[in-house]
């Protein structure tokens, strides 16, 4: 077991190293005159080059991503060249937003998508057409659609929830649970439609084996092997959805925090590439890249608890 | 770019495709998803040619004009520009964008993935660690860095966005190769001397087609979905219109025009539905040709019912078991709900009786329907099945078409069931003992540690050499032969009356089969149990049954004791199916010498 | 008449086991045997004897790493693809499952005419050879416009077999061919292979776990277990009068379809088990002592 994460971590490392080292040729090829526009149009051909200096950028690509790579090592990434905040400041306080939303959005996904997907499986008839339908719906309709949707109807014409803004839980919960529900909502709508879909289709497969007949021709009621045997069974494959989710959950933050204005990894993104500001965008790219070498992580371990042939290799 | 309006340009329709098709037509969702469809293509290509006025022409005196005002159709935007003649050109470039999304992943995808799975070894390694890496990156974020460094280009960011989506079709791709590279028909096409070309093109990309098709409508519908998201964020280039761009503008005027926002929500909106709708219905045709497959494959009863002509029954012998009748089944029926509402009928109508003690086999060949008598007996047809006509009497109760209330006093306890295939029938995520001690404590009410000890000596009673070993494995850890004992150990756990054994020896070797066998009477004797063996071997039915009933295309064509079936059996198909065992026949004897043989 | 068509010395073949460290597996362990033209080979065995691993190793589709394969005194273990193309008119097969082995949504002719149009063979000779191998197999002729799914396994297996005619081979691998069949189809398609074989003089080499099948359609039979062959000879007495304790076993092993002669096997294979028991515990108990 321990080897096993010894490796995925091993792996997780090379992972991140591959990612930073794409990301920041990238940057630096793209560039561009990022010291004029950090001093805007007024300031002088001198005044740009010392500042283009002070920042590094005339050094060739490999002594740059060297020094940054050097110091992320440590924990520092820098400050950003236009706000001058800490990158791990900035990055942190952002990223604590965007992650309640997903973790959020994640957790009421789980938890919805196994009852509807196991409820359709063992139910069939119209209750698994229901389901498949509106899964088909909640899949296809794009989830910054679903967001509209959700502010023009509860904030602008019900008037329940603030449409914009962000009330961190520290000032006040129940202002925090306000201000993150429709987010929330209007992240999870597409997650659930998703890890349905695939907890049906496991779940029928898994009521289908063989060993469920065996099973309940020892006398086991149907409920029981459904609840112990099927849904283990159709855990695996659910988990793995669940963590391409989580991923793609990350990515749909960026547009459904912009819908809602919310202070997060999103808004710090789109700001930080237009300017070319790149210790930020490494930041973020970094810290998204540990999320996903982290969900994947947990993921396999979970993954491993379920199924033994998984746990020996 | 434009011209590619078709879903998805893979390849020449086949006779496979055009079934397909036809069956998608015939399914209304699909037939109105795929109208829709071909809508927007129109429009996507005579869009600009159609627009009453310029997209772009701004004005101060049309700003926010309402739907239907002067002339505009739709009303006017933000900045006075119509709204009709906007969405109209938008369509144009939104949906050029996602197909250049669609073909770039489906070029290194398809590609990388027939090569992968093919031919494998570093290939395989080095596309299977690139597919995670990409996987990996969250798309939005690596589309927001690469529009930094490449400017806002809307082909530019879709190219990337195709590559970022590629894995989607690598990963399908590499599963169906995978799958399909190890069918006897790739390795008969080998030995027929094809070049690996023409394996692929004819053997392995129709196999592949199909799900291709399916992934790019979806793929179609995440590439519309992201581009208008990034459109909507600003991102994109703002001197042309797209749907996300009037999604944005409409946005800032929501609370005093939000019927801007309709008319590209319902484009978006729609097309990302129809795309979805079209790819589910395709896979839900493709799925019903497979399935009537699988169904015929599985052995459906062939021909139409053979008209009930009188079992030729044996009078008992001697040896034939005389004690009390335990179970009997009178005019058994048993039929499959097909989706069209329609019945149909697998067991035409037999009877069966069981005496305490007495070992039963029941004969015939696939599909003959002596495996769903004897589900229909535990109540445990597959989904579809059940009694429609007839009665099953086991010691004075009910069980035709009985509730699960019923069925809980029997299961287990009184009827008990070993399966043909060992393996499948062991839950892989739970230890041999855990399945074992489970339905004791269920139906005998025994504590955990009673039930463990009674698992532990019945695994030893079954031949099991180490049984604590056994009792903490995992099914994949034993072989086929110890996993047979342990669901004859499950299967006697409780005590039954009647254990039915569904070939219970025909997935296992012939030595272990003689084993299994030998373990079988053992029991049979011990717990002094009667027994339906569902078998297509007469040597298995000569080694262990008292009577034999021979099944034909659902009846019953003969029964009695079994040296007087094997005697002198009366029934034509029986005196055929005796005929061709083969067993102490004459050998074919040494190769004569023979003349040279012309070619 | 001694000459071999086929022949095999000291032939091993081992497969890499995925992930580091693991030991490969040896499949099989030095094996030799020889087909003469027109001759049947039987080979017996239990899943896992590598009987079947050896049929491939001569259809090329399995890795040799030791030994020879020798066809008509060529060596044939290591060809390269091209020139193993070039065996595909000598050298045919037909496999056991007869659904997997024909590529479901291709129709009968297509299937048959592909080793044909490989070896160049025009579209109308082509088709007029379907309708050939299709008489060959007693299947009618309109049987070349339909698809696999619409025949039972029996007429499926015909289907195989027809495909391996089509290039005139000289030797077929047959690898249980008639196992997944029922009893009256497996007798029929027993006795066409049989048929086939006087007309041609094709030889076969005939894999099975069956000893009945096998003494039904072999001259010569050999006996596999854990990648060795135990015994080699004529097809009557390796079936009937086995020498190699495995092989007894095996033979005693397969229940025989009349109560009373299973009765008496039942007894005479537990006196076989005990006596070899005990021949096991001398030999351990001479072993030790020495």
């Amino acid at each position: 077991m321990l080897t096993f994460i010894v490796r995925r971590l091993l792996s997780g490392a090379v992972l991140l190293f591959v990612i930073t080292t794409v990301a920041y040729t990238l940057l630096y090829l793209g560039g561009g005159d990022i010291a004029r526009r950090i001093l805007g149009q007024n300031a002088t051909q001198e005044q740009v080059a010392a500042k283009a200096a002070e920042l590094g950028l005339d050094k060739p690509l490999l002594e740059q991503y060297g020094g940054w790579l050097s110091q992320a090592v440590t924990g520092d990434l820098g400050r950003s060249w236009f706000s001058g905040q800490l990158v791990t400041v900035g990055v942190s306080s952002r990223l604590a937003v965007t992650l309640s939303i997903v973790i959020g959005a994640v957790l009421i996904a789980a938890v919805v998508a196994v009852t509807l997907g196991v409820l359709a499986a063992v139910r069939g008839g119209v209750i698994d057409r229901i389901v498949q339908f509106i899964s088909v719906l909640g899949f296809a309709i794009p989830g910054f659609l679903i967001a509209l949707g959700l502010v023009l109807v509860f904030a602008i014409n019900l008037k329940l929830f603030k449409a914009t803004g962000y009330v961190p839980i520290t000032e006040s919960f129940a202002g925090w649970l306000a201000s993150v529900t429709l987010p929330v909502a209007a992240l999870a709508i597409g997650a659930i439609a998703s890890v349905t879909q695939q907890v049906r289709g496991s779940a029928t497969d898994a009521l289908n084996r063989d060993y469920v007949r065996t099973l309940r021709s020892r006398g086991l009621g149907s409920n029981r092997v459904v609840y112990k045997h099927v849904l283990r069974n159709a855990g695996g494959p659910a988990l793995a959805v669940l963590a391409v989710q989580f991923v793609g959950l990350v990515g749909g933050a960026v547009i459904v925090e912009q819908v809602f204005a919310l202070p997060g990894l999103g808004q710090l993104a789109v700001q930080s590439t237009t300017n070319g500001d790149i210790p930020n965008v490494m930041g973020l790219v970094l810290a998204t890249a540990v999320i996903v070498v982290v969900v994947n992580l947990l993921i396999d371990l979970a993954q491993a608890a379920l199924n033994p042939k998984v746990r020996l290799s | 770019m434009t011209e590619l309006v078709a879903p998805v340009p893979v390849v020449s329709p086949t006779r496979a495709k055009t079934s397909l098709m036809r069956r998608l037509v015939r399914n209304p969702v699909g037939l109105t998803a795929l109208f829709f469809l071909a809508l927007v293509a129109l429009v996507a290509v005579f869009g600009p040619l159609l627009a009453p006025a310029d997209p772009n022409a701004a004005s101060l005196q049309t700003i926010l004009l309402a739907p239907g005002e002067q002339g505009y159709v739709l009303g006017a935007d933000s900045a006075g520009r119509d709204v009709l003649s906007r969405l109209l050109s938008a369509t144009q470039i939104s949906i050029g964008a996602a197909l250049v999304a669609v073909v770039v992943a489906l070029a290194l995808g398809v590609t990388g993935g027939l090569l992968a799975g093919y031919y494998g070894k570093w290939f395989d390694s080095v596309s299977s660690w690139l597919t995670g890496l990409i996987m990996a990156l969250p798309g939005i974020v690596v589309l927001l860095a690469a529009r930094a460094v490449l400017g806002p280009s809307v082909w530019l960011s879709m190219a990337i966005f195709g590559v970022l989506m590629s894995p989607a079709f690598f990963r399908l791709v590499y599963a169906s190769v995978t799958a399909v590279r190890n069918e006897l028909y790739v390795d008969a096409a080998r030995v027929s001397g094809l070049r690996d070309g023409r394996i692929i093109a004819r053997h392995i990309l129709s196999v592949v087609r199909a799900p291709v098709i399916i992934q790019a409508a979806m793929i179609t519908g995440i590439a519309i979905a992201i581009q208008s998201g990034l459109e909507f964020l600003g991102l994109g280039d703002l001197s042309v219109p797209t749907w996300g761009g009037m999604l944005s503008d409409g946005f800032t005027k929501i609370y005093n025009a939000p019927v801007l926002m309709l008319w590209p929500s319902l484009a978006i909106g729609l097309t990302c539905i129809s795309l979805t709708l079209l790819a589910n219905a395709l896979r839900d045709a493709l799925e019903r040709s497979s399935s009537t497959r699988k169904r015929r494959r599985a052995g459906k009863v062939n021909g139409a019912p053979a008209e009930r002509a009188a079992v030729v029954g044996h009078a008992d012998d001697v040896r034939a078991a005389k004690g009390e009748v335990l179970l009997s089944v009178r005019d058994l029926h048993v039929g499959y709900d097909q989706p069209d509402g329609s019945l149909t009928q697998v067991v035409h109508g037999i009877d069966l009786d069981i005496r305490k003690g007495e070992v039963h086999g029941l004969i015939g060949e696939s599909g003959s329907g002596k495996t769903q008598t004897a589900f229909s007996v535990l109540g445990l047809l597959p989904s579809g099945g059940r009694v429609t006509k007839g009665t099953i009497d086991f010691g004075g109760l009910q069980l035709a078409d009985a509730g699960e209330n019923v069925y809980r006093k029997v299961r287990g306890k009184r009827i008990a069931y070993v399966p043909q295939e060992p393996m499948s029938n062991l839950d892989g995520a739970f230890t041999i003992g855990s399945q074992l001690v489970e339905p004791m404590r269920v139906v005998l009410g025994l504590s955990k540690q009673a039930a463990t000890e009674r698992a532990l000596a019945l695994l030893a009673r079954v031949g099991l050499p180490d049984p604590k070993k056994t009792f903490a494995s995992y099914p994949h850890e034993i072989s086929g032969g110890q996993a047979q004992r342990v669901l004859i150990a499950g299967a006697v756990s409780c005590d039954p009356e009647l254990l039915i054994a569904d070939e219970p020896t025909t997935a296992l070797d012939v030595t272990v089969q003689a084993e299994v066998l030998d373990l079988l009477r053992d029991l049979q004797a011990e717990f002094g149990m009667a027994m339906l063996l569902v078998t297509h071997n007469f040597g298995v039915v000569a080694d262990l049954c008292d009577r034999v009933s021979v099944m034909q295309s659902g009846l019953i064509v003969e029964s009695g004791p079994v040296r007087s079936i094997f005697n002198h059996a009366e029934h034509p198909y029986t005196q055929s199916l005796l005929d061709a065992i083969l067993e102490d026949g004459e050998p074919r004897g040494a190769l004569a010498p023979r003349k040279e043989v012309s070619a | 008449m001694s000459e071999s068509l086929l022949d095999i010395r000291d032939l091993e073949v081992t497969y890499p086991i995925k992930g580091f460290g693991k030991q490969p597996f040896r499949a099989l362990k030095g094996v030799s045997l020889d087909i003469k033209p027109g001759e049947t080979v039987g080979l017996v065995g239990e899943s896992g004897s590598g009987k079947t691993t050896l049929g491939r190793a001569v259809l090329g589709l399995a890795p040799v790493t030791g030994g020879s394969i020798r066809y008509r005194e060529q060596e044939i273990g290591h060809l390269h693809r091209r020139q193993r193309r070039a065996l595909s008119s000598e050298i045919q097969v037909v496999f056991q499952d007869p659904y997997s082995s024909l590529n479901p949504s291709l129709t009968i002719e297509q299937i048959l005419s592909e080793p044909l149009t490989a070896r160049g063979v025009d579209g109308k000779a082509a088709r007029a050879r379907v309708r050939e191998l299709l008489g060959q197999v007693n299947l009618p002729a309109d049987t070349a416009d339909r698809l696999p799914r619409e025949f039972s396994g029996g007429q499926r297996q015909r289907i195989a077999i027809a495909r391996a005619l089509a290039l005139d081979p000289k030797l077929i691998v047959c690898d249980e061919p008639v196992s997944a069949l029922d009893l009256s189809t497996q007798a029929r398609v027993l006795d066409l292979f049989i048929e086939i074989q006087e007309r041609t003089g094709v030889a076969y080499l005939f894999i099975s776990h069956d000893l009945a099948v096998v003494r039904h359609i072999s001259h010569r039979v050999a006996v596999m277990y854990h990648g060795e062959i135990v015994e080699y000879g004529d097809g009557d007495q390796v079936t009937a009068r086995p020498e190699h304790p495995y092989t007894q076993r095996l033979f005693m092993a397969a229940p025989v379809p009349d109560p009373d002669r299973q009765e008496q096997r039942r007894a005479d294979r537990r006196r076989l088990m005990d006596e070899q028991a005990a021949a096991d515990e001398q030999a351990g108990a001479g072993l030790g002592a020495a």
